[in-house]
């Protein structure tokens, strides 16, 4: 019984999708079911029928909520690429609103991976939703499989650090981890830098509160004006940077490949800086 | 005579499936202390134990080409003690027999479990991969052992021509695995919430792939050995019809602690966790050394733990 409400439910946020992206895109969404099975799913779990049902009330929010602008799409560059982006706002918001851009604005359509933290997969529900929508734990093995399967990768290296940041850091890129850089060198992939501008005020965070973040095993407890992290309507930018190419060794030392990373990371600073110029306010 | 093979737990069920693959093209001696149901007339059967002096015997007196070695037990209900001692000590005693003999050739069964289903698994664990199986469920450690021993062999013997397969979960009408059984309950439990991609191998190409790295001269080393691909457990249910219950996580390992102890199941708590993350396996090194496919689709696989 339960899986017959399911599958309705799933039917009719489907519909939903398909009406509010209008023909030719679900045409071309249908194109991404890539290496399905006989079950429907591809081998990292990956089903496209799932995640065009799930993507409804996202696309909701695309377009009404947060009304996201995008620009430079177009520089997504096609097969393998690594996308990396700030990250903010409590709840992976911006990964969605990037993930649906790709989706509903790119040519063609691209189903982006983003790689989740390691906690994820020990969290009912979340987990499953997750592998659904193609949304892996960020092993540098999984990246490499798929980096070598020509799959568009989001990254937000400033991690944990990045989405639980408080008030007063909005707009300033926490530290970055270097695995992506080593992963892009030895796969030899191009690295779009992406900005989102809007996030960081979606749910304004003024404490963390970190001993109970430990004892339930989050990795941040943040508390935010509204006591819970609910995103506030503002109103999204996201650039997209000319892509990337780096060359050299994947095992040099740090402070090497902390150089191309710092290069990677003022790009998006600034196009960060060029998004709060040009924008009126918070909320339009 | 012709030379022979030597296949140790030839009794189970994947023993019993290989022998009837294989003699018709080969001498098959088989040795097992159950006595082998059905047995085909010109198989050579020894009711022994492998750490006992007289299979010993065996290898003096029999010209040897191959040994497949799947003498290896798993019972949650068996005495720690016996366990270890049947898996790893036999284990180390046919080794033995094998380098004093000069058997040009070992196989020997391990099992994708030794890496063991974690939340921080890669999605394909490679043969490089740490096994950790251990680390959350003390009574898979004689695996793990006995996959280690095998692997020192291979060092050690480099004349010998030594292949460790690991195949996913093994499936089949009659066998008796922790995820045969599973999938037979009619109302099996689920963690609620987790739904993780599961890999199955038909019995028949589990021991298909044990013949060929028996018979063919490329193998060597150890080897993930995947079935028709990777599935969601909810979709396995679904097609053997099954309704499931979902078990809040937090809730199932005390409870199903009491129900082992209690005799009511027959699975360890720690068994949960396959129903819970993730152990699969990227099985494309065997693919790429040996010309093996596996004969049964994802859904002949699923059917047939209901005998289908």
């Amino acid at each position: 019984m339960l899986e017959r409400l399911s599958d309705r439910v799933k039917k009719e946020f489907r519909e939903w999708t398909e009406h509010m992206v209008g023909d030719e895109r679900s045409r071309r969404l249908q194109a991404l079911a890539r290496t399905e099975n006989e079950y429907g799913v591809d081998p990292f779990g990956f089903n496209l029928d799932y995640s065009l049902a799930a993507m409804a009330p996202f696309v909701w929010l695309y377009r009404h909520y947060h009304r996201v602008e995008t620009f430079g799409i177009e520089n997504l560059p096609p097969g393998r690429v690594l996308l990396i982006s700030n990250h903010s706002g409590q709840l992976p918001m911006d990964g969605a609103m990037i993930g649906v851009a790709l989706l509903l604005e790119a040519s063609p359509p691209r189903a982006i991976r983003s790689m989740v933290e390691k906690w994820v997969p020990s969290l009912p529900f979340v987990s499953t939703f997750m592998a659904r929508v193609g949304q892996i734990v960020g092993t540098p093995e999984n990246c490499r499989r798929l980096l070598e399967s020509e799959e568009a990768i989001l990254v937000f290296p400033e991690g944990t650090r990045g989405i639980s940041k408080l008030w007063p850091q909005r707009y300033q890129l926490q530290e970055f981890g270097l695995g992506f850089m080593r992963l892009a060198l030895e796969t030899n992939t191009p690295i779009v830098p992406v900005a989102v501008v809007g996030a960081e005020e979606q749910a304004p965070a003024l404490v963390d509160i970190k001993p109970l973040a430990k004892m339930l095993g989050f990795p941040a407890f943040p508390l935010t004006v509204t006591g819970l992290p609910l995103p506030l309507p503002t109103k999204y930018r996201i650039y997209f940077g000319e892509p990337m190419r780096f060359s050299g060794r994947a095992d040099d030392e740090d402070n090497e490949l902390d150089k191309k990373v710092r290069t990677v990371k003022s790009a998006i600073q600034s196009m960060l800086n060029q998004g709060l110029k040009e924008r009126r306010g918070v909320f339009w | 005579m012709r030379p022979a093979v030597v296949v140790t737990g030839i009794s189970g069920n994947l023993g019993r499936t290989l022998a009837k693959l294989l003699h018709k093209h080969e001498r098959i001696i088989g040795i097992d202390r159950r006595p082998f149901v059905g047995r085909p007339k010109d198989i050579e059967m020894h009711q022994l134990d492998l750490r006992k002096r007289k299979a010993e015997e065996v290898f003096r007196k029999n010209d040897i080409r191959a040994v497949i070695h799947m003498g290896i037990m798993h019972d949650p209900r068996m005495s720690e003690e016996e366990h270890h001692s049947f898996n790893v000590v036999g284990t180390t005693r046919l080794l033995e027999y094998c380098a004093r003999y000069r058997v040009p050739k070992v196989v020997v069964l391990s099992s994708a479990n030794v890496y063991g289903p974690s939340p921080d698994n890669s999605n394909f664990l490679t043969e490089d991969a740490p096994l950790m199986a251990a680390s959350r469920f003390s009574g898979v450690r004689d695996l793990i052992e006995v996959d280690m021993l095998a692997h020192g062999f291979f060092w050690r013997h480099p004349h010998i021509q030594t292949v460790i397969l690991r195949p996913v979960h093994i499936v089949g009408p009659t066998i008796k695995n922790a995820p045969s059984t599973y999938l037979r309950l009619r109302h099996p439990w689920i963690m609620a919430g987790f739904d993780p991609m599961v890999q199955l191998i038909h019995v028949e190409d589990a021991a298909r792939a044990m013949m060929e790295a028996a018979l063919r001269p490329e193998p060597r080393g150890v080897y993930n050995v995947v079935g028709p691909g990777e599935v969601p457990l909810s979709s396995i249910h679904r097609e053997l019809g099954h309704a499931a219950i979902p078990v809040p996580h937090p809730v199932a390992r005390p409870l199903l602690g009491l129900l082992f102890k209690y005799r009511l199941a027959n699975f360890p708590p720690p068994e949960l966790d396959h129903i819970q993350f993730l152990c699969n396996v990227d099985g494309s090194r065997w693919l790429q050394d040996v010309d093996w496919k596996p004969r049964y689709s994802m859904r002949e696989t699923i059917r047939s733990v209901v005998g289908d």
